[in-house]
């Protein structure tokens, strides 16, 4: 079992069928990238995945728990304790420097800690960077500065939806290795993209069509795994 | 660092670093609380302020002999003036009436005493001077000046009923419109002297700043403890004091109200544009995790120090509103009433966290899937 179960997933908007019977299954450490065109469906995926959205029909379940059976202040938990969320947009709050926009996501989960939020910066190599406003970040400060964020409470799910989808080439590289690193460290990670350069990383990549996952593809290295085994 | 001094610092620097917007919410708090502090004041300053104007019409209350008594013991008037309350009384003039004779010609003689006169009757137009007290000058209403073609300066012999006589000078005309100008007005002891009626008066005018409630609880006690005394409310003046007051006040309150209307409308407007324009925030501390409850506490924050700077701002720009007013047009200044300004201070601070509760429960409304989407 892994650590994310979808099973026969639907999202139906009016007679709009977003999604249609999606069955996904992450395990536990796993790079997981989501492609797919425009109105796909991924981003509703990515939605009822981080506990934004409900599914229509069908269950969801993480690290056991099934998430379609709970109201929406328990998604909320679930949201605040086991997952990190990264955006394409960043969306930091614009009147909080980059400590405390990474110290809000302590005051939601638990308590604000100044020293540790200081350390989830130095991670993403923005210690001396700690005091600015966002405005006064370029756009790949701010998305490292949203990865400290999403991984200061130590989500067993770090989601992150088209991560490099704003930055230019050297911030996606800088960017790119710290999700690298993280994966390295035992991080599960389901990223959304275009780009499949970035597909390239995750160990594996599903591609929406029309609401279905029309493909699969696995990462030469786990192939090769696979066939070691 | 604690729950409370994050919190603390999200509201602090959301009002500070978001400058330019807040400065327009704090304006339309700040510019109903100066309106409505001002117009509190002037609510509880008109009676004073207009009861100081009606003082400047005579005298309010009038002091005569008790029972089938012809006059007053001037110690009476005197025990009956303590019972009053000093500070609100303007002035207490007593009269002593009586006929005397003028070139053969019978004229009411008035004695008084001309300072308190003054402050009494402050409407009399006089002509020349007021005399001087324990002088022998008088002060001749116009209808008798006319009639014995004297003016200020000229001496005139006044002869009692026994034949006692009096030369006095004419230091001054007074007008009034009334029946002042029949008579002629004596310095009190001299009067008394003459008419052989030492420490006796006919009757006592009495300015007091006081309601007509106020004045009747007065009367009532003077009555009781100065048995010599019978007061009586001058009902033309009291009536009118208190029915111009009332509509005065009722204005007053009828604007003050609609001001508040209008500020908690303006309020709620600023702060909704306010959520509005953050749905992505509130979209994104729902995303992190946020509760309704943290949203709230952090709008209803925000809208309740923008309403304790605004009521703070509000109450003194209010007091000189207040003071600008009652200048212009009472002509008189106000103090700075405390209880006053705790009050404006007060409503401001509710009034703006009545005006978050729409946009609050708009921002709670708002689904955190809005900053995947990037609305």
């Amino acid at each position: 079992m892994g650590l994310l179960e979808l099973r026969d997933i639907s999202m139906i908007y009016g007679n709009v069928k977003a999604l249609q019977d999606i069955q996904l299954t992450v395990r536990q450490g796993e790079w997981l990238a989501i492609m797919g065109p425009s109105g796909s469906g991924k981003t509703t995926l990515m939605n009822i995945i981080g506990c934004m959205d409900k599914a229509t029909s069908g269950s969801i379940v993480l690290d056991g728990l099934d998430l379609s059976a709970l109201d929406s202040k328990s998604l909320t938990a679930i949201r605040r304790d086991k997952i990190g969320l990264v955006f394409q947009q960043f969306h930091l709050i614009p009147y909080l420097t980059a400590l405390e926009n990474v110290m809000v996501a302590q005051y939601y989960h638990s308590l604000p800690d100044e020293q540790e939020a200081m350390a989830a910066l130095a991670r993403v190599g923005l210690q001396e960077r700690a005091r600015h406003l966002p405005s006064q970040l370029s756009g790949g400060e701010q998305q490292r500065v949203c990865i400290a964020r999403a991984l200061i409470n130590y989500p067993m799910l770090i989601l992150a939806d088209e991560p490099t989808g704003n930055l230019d080439e050297a911030n996606e590289s800088i960017v790119l290795g710290i999700f690298e690193q993280l994966h390295r460290e035992g991080h599960t990670i389901i990223t959304v993209t275009h780009d499949p350069e970035v597909a390239e990383l995750a160990e594996r990549c599903i591609v929406l069509e029309h609401g279905r996952i029309a493909d699969e593809r696995k990462h030469k290295s786990v192939v090769r795994e696979e066939k070691g085994a | 660092m604690t729950k409370y001094s994050m919190y603390s610092k999200m509201i602090i620097h959301a009002l500070l670093r978001r400058r330019s917007r807040m400065i327009v919410a704090l304006l339309a708090i700040a510019v109903g609380a100066t309106v409505l502090s001002g117009l509190i004041t002037i609510y509880y300053d008109v009676p004073r302020q207009m009861g100081r104007e009606f003082r400047s019409y005579g005298a309010n209350l009038v002091f005569i002999p008790a029972g089938s008594s012809q006059a007053l013991a001037e110690q009476d008037i005197d025990r009956a003036a303590g019972l009053l309350p000093r500070d609100k009384v303007i002035g207490i003039a007593p009269y002593l009436y009586e006929r005397v004779k003028v070139n053969e010609q019978p004229i009411m003689a008035a004695g008084t005493k001309f300072q308190e006169v003054k402050k009494v009757s402050p409407y009399w137009q006089i002509r020349g001077k007021w005399p001087a007290e324990k002088s022998s000058g008088v002060v001749i209403g116009q209808e008798v000046a006319e009639f014995l073609k004297v003016e200020p300066g000229q001496s005139i012999t006044l002869a009692a009923g026994d034949g006692t006589e009096q030369k006095v000078t004419v230091e001054g005309i007074v007008r009034t419109g009334g029946n002042e100008e029949n008579f002629v007005f004596v310095d009190l002891p001299l009067l008394q002297k003459m008419l052989k009626k030492e420490g006796q008066i006919s009757v006592g005018q009495v300015s007091i700043m006081a309601t007509e409630a106020e004045l009747a609880a007065l009367s009532k006690n003077v009555e009781t403890q100065v048995t010599g005394v019978s007061p009586r409310l001058v009902k033309r003046v009291t009536q009118s004091e208190g029915m111009v007051l009332g509509k005065l006040q009722a204005l007053v309150y009828l604007v003050t109200i609609i001001i508040l209307l209008l500020t908690l409308i303006c309020a709620a407007t600023t702060m909704m544009a306010v959520v509005t324009e953050r749905r992505k925030e509130i979209g994104l501390k729902k995303a992190l995790g946020a509760e309704n409850r943290s949203i709230i506490l952090e709008f209803l924050g925000e809208g309740l120090a923008l309403g304790g700077l605004g009521g703070i701002i509000g109450t003194v720009l209010g007091f000189f509103f207040a003071q600008a007013v009652s200048i212009n047009v009472f002509g008189r200044a106000i103090d700075f009433q405390p209880f006053i300004a705790l009050v404006a201070f007060v409503v401001s601070i509710t009034v703006s966290g009545v005006a978050c509760m729409i946009p609050v429960k708009i921002a709670t409304d708002v689904e955190p899937a809005i900053v995947l989407r990037g609305e």
